[in-house]
């Protein structure tokens, strides 16, 4: 990963260095590559053998194929999908792939909004919290009580409150993250280090310039480590509001699977519930390293 | 009272009512003239960083009064400016963003800003790296880069805290002779904090010596040599001599105290 600031105008200063630096880059461009490869290839191997053990057991009879279908069967599903969800996704019918799409864009949806939601206002209740001290005695006792509820304990109210439908679930991934988050921000911006601190007073800085200038900027790594952490919770509470009211997306149609005895169908539904999970965490850590371009790649 | 500072009486009690009451400073009573290096050195915990930040009035004092220009120190002004001894750059803007944070405060337009700072930049020998970020510069460089920033403010009393601590011995040397031109070049006042002996007498115009905790002024010695100075000879084994004397004697009896505390803390658990 060739970070922003390396290639960065200025980047070659020193014209003794610059001559040396193509060479440079180039071997080490190279040797990310070769790291890379590596990675991928015990990434293959890892999940070779998982699918290699499944797919003998099950050639050898040695499992049921209707309770615990090899992978190359359930992935064959993808072909029957449509007729299976189209009645529980609810979305019209394009072609047999694109129902699966579908689910999986509400799905995403669903989690990206509540999580964008609940940083944001997190973010400012927790910012409010830590700058005015009576804002911080009225709310944190309060949302010390409320953070410790699981995503999914909010379900029910979500269903009665917000009735079957997409609001229901972005609530819960809204719920489900919120007081944590408020709560992570006022330790954030009170962890801030008080060098950092001082030298903008030094310089002039008055309250809210010290807050907007450097209050925030310096908490923003925290705050994203702890989004980053929340994410499967948050990816769990969708998918579990989708598998008991919503009806909708990734998490119904593992459900729709069970009540059908479509194990196929469930598998399939499992296995893009871990795939589409496991690319959200890799995009999070994308957009850290873009949107936290002062720190470096190792950190994240 | 027309030194550019001056302490009087000054006193610092930390945790002051409370059980874990800390006496810093006590009864300081320093004159800093304008344009005066001053170099403040003392065994550790001595308050010498304290005495830094009450003057730059990120902290009051207990007791006693602060002056600048006769007029009581009420809290900080860009014209006091501290420079840390940990890292203190924001990591998150350029060495040209953290030369222009405090225009950027005062609402400075972007193009003054970006002139102004590269202007300093160049000053401190670091024009070609405006545009990196602090982790891409060596401890040295940091350094140069947050003297900058406390120069472009306009600041005309420079506050060090063992500024080059963290550095080695190399780069230290380089520091010092840089920071002298700096000083000579501009007619900054500074006040300089170091536990250093050799590293005063280098700098100083004058070197206070504090004593430990709670910090007094045991001694005010002006340095009388012409600069540059060599660090051997003669005259600077003299001054070095006196100082090493006098701190040697503190730091005993600092120590001693400080294992009678730790014996009495032990036999209390």
């Amino acid at each position: 990963m060739i970070g922003r600031v390396a290639t960065g105008p200025g980047a070659a200063p020193v014209p003794r260095i610059a001559a040396a630096l193509p060479a440079r880059r180039r071997r080490a461009a190279g040797r990310r590559l070769v790291e890379t490869a590596q990675a991928g290839a015990w990434w293959v191997l890892s999940v070779g053998m998982v699918v290699a053990v499944w797919e003998a057991a099950a050639a050898l009879k040695l499992i049921d194929p209707v309770i615990l279908p090899p992978p190359h069967e359930f992935i064959g599903e993808i072909r029957n999908q449509a007729q299976f969800l189209m009645p529980a996704v609810g979305v019209e019918r394009t072609g047999a792939n694109f129902v699966a799409l579908t689910a999986i864009a509400a799905s995403l949806q669903r989690v990206l909004l509540g999580l964008f939601l609940a940083f944001v206002a997190g973010v400012c209740t927790g910012g409010l919290a830590f700058y005015f001290g009576i804002v911080r005695k009225l709310t944190l006792p309060t949302v010390t009580l409320l953070a410790p509820i699981a995503p999914v304990a909010w379900i029910p109210l979500a269903i009665v409150a917000f009735g079957i439908g997409d609001w229901s679930a972005i609530f819960v991934v809204f719920v489900g993250i919120y007081f944590t988050l408020t709560l992570a921000t006022v330790k954030a911006m009170t962890n801030v280090e008080r060098v950092y601190l001082d030298a903008a007073r030094v310089l002039g800085a008055r309250r809210p310039q010290v807050m907007f200038y450097v209050v925030l900027p310096a908490s923003i790594p925290a705050l994203f480590d702890l989004v980053r952490m929340n994410l499967f919770g948050a990816w769990m509470g969708v998918l579990a509001a989708e598998m008991v009211g919503v009806n909708t997306g990734l998490g119904a149609i593992v459900m729709v699977g069970r009540q059908m005895m479509n194990m196929n169908l469930t598998f399939l539904g499992m296995a893009m519930i871990g795939l589409v999970g496991y690319l959200l965490d890799a995009a999070f850590g994308q957009v850290q390293r873009r949107v936290l371009w002062w720190r470096r790649a190792t950190e994240i | 009272m027309d030194g550019t500072l001056a302490c009087v009486g000054l006193t610092k009690v930390w945790n002051e009512g409370t059980d874990r009451e800390v006496a810093a400073l006590s009864d300081i009573d320093v004159e800093v003239r304008a344009g005066e290096f001053l170099v403040v050195i003392g065994p550790s915990g001595c308050g010498k960083s304290t005495l830094l930040k009450l003057l730059a009035g990120l902290e009051s004092p207990t007791a006693g009064a602060l002056l600048h220009h006769g007029q009581p120190i009420t809290g900080p002004h860009v014209d006091r400016s501290l420079i840390f001894q940990q890292p203190s750059l924001y990591p998150w803007l350029s060495a040209r963003d953290n030369v222009a944070f405090g225009l950027k405060l005062q609402g400075v337009g972007r193009k003054e800003r970006r002139r102004r700072a590269d202007e300093f930049l160049r000053q401190v020998g670091l024009r070609e790296f405006a545009s990196k970020l602090p982790h891409e510069l060596s401890g040295g460089m940091q350094q140069r880069v947050a003297i900058a920033r406390a120069l472009c403010v306009g600041a005309e009393i420079l506050l060090m805290d063992e500024p080059f601590a963290a550095l080695d011995v190399q780069t230290r040397y380089q520091m010092q002779t840089f920071l002298l031109d700096i000083w000579r070049g501009s007619g900054k006042t500074v006040v300089f904090v170091t536990h250093h002996i050799d590293e005063a007498v280098y700098l100083a115009d004058r070197v206070v010596v504090l004593t430990a905790r709670p910090g007094r002024v045991l001694d005010s010695v002006p340095i009388d040599m012409p600069r540059p100075r060599s660090v051997i000879g003669p005259e600077f084994e003299r001054y070095r001599a006196h100082f090493v004397e006098r701190l040697r004697a503190e730091v005993a009896r600092a120590f001693e105290e400080q294992e009678l505390v730790e014996m009495l803390d032990t036999r209390i658990k």
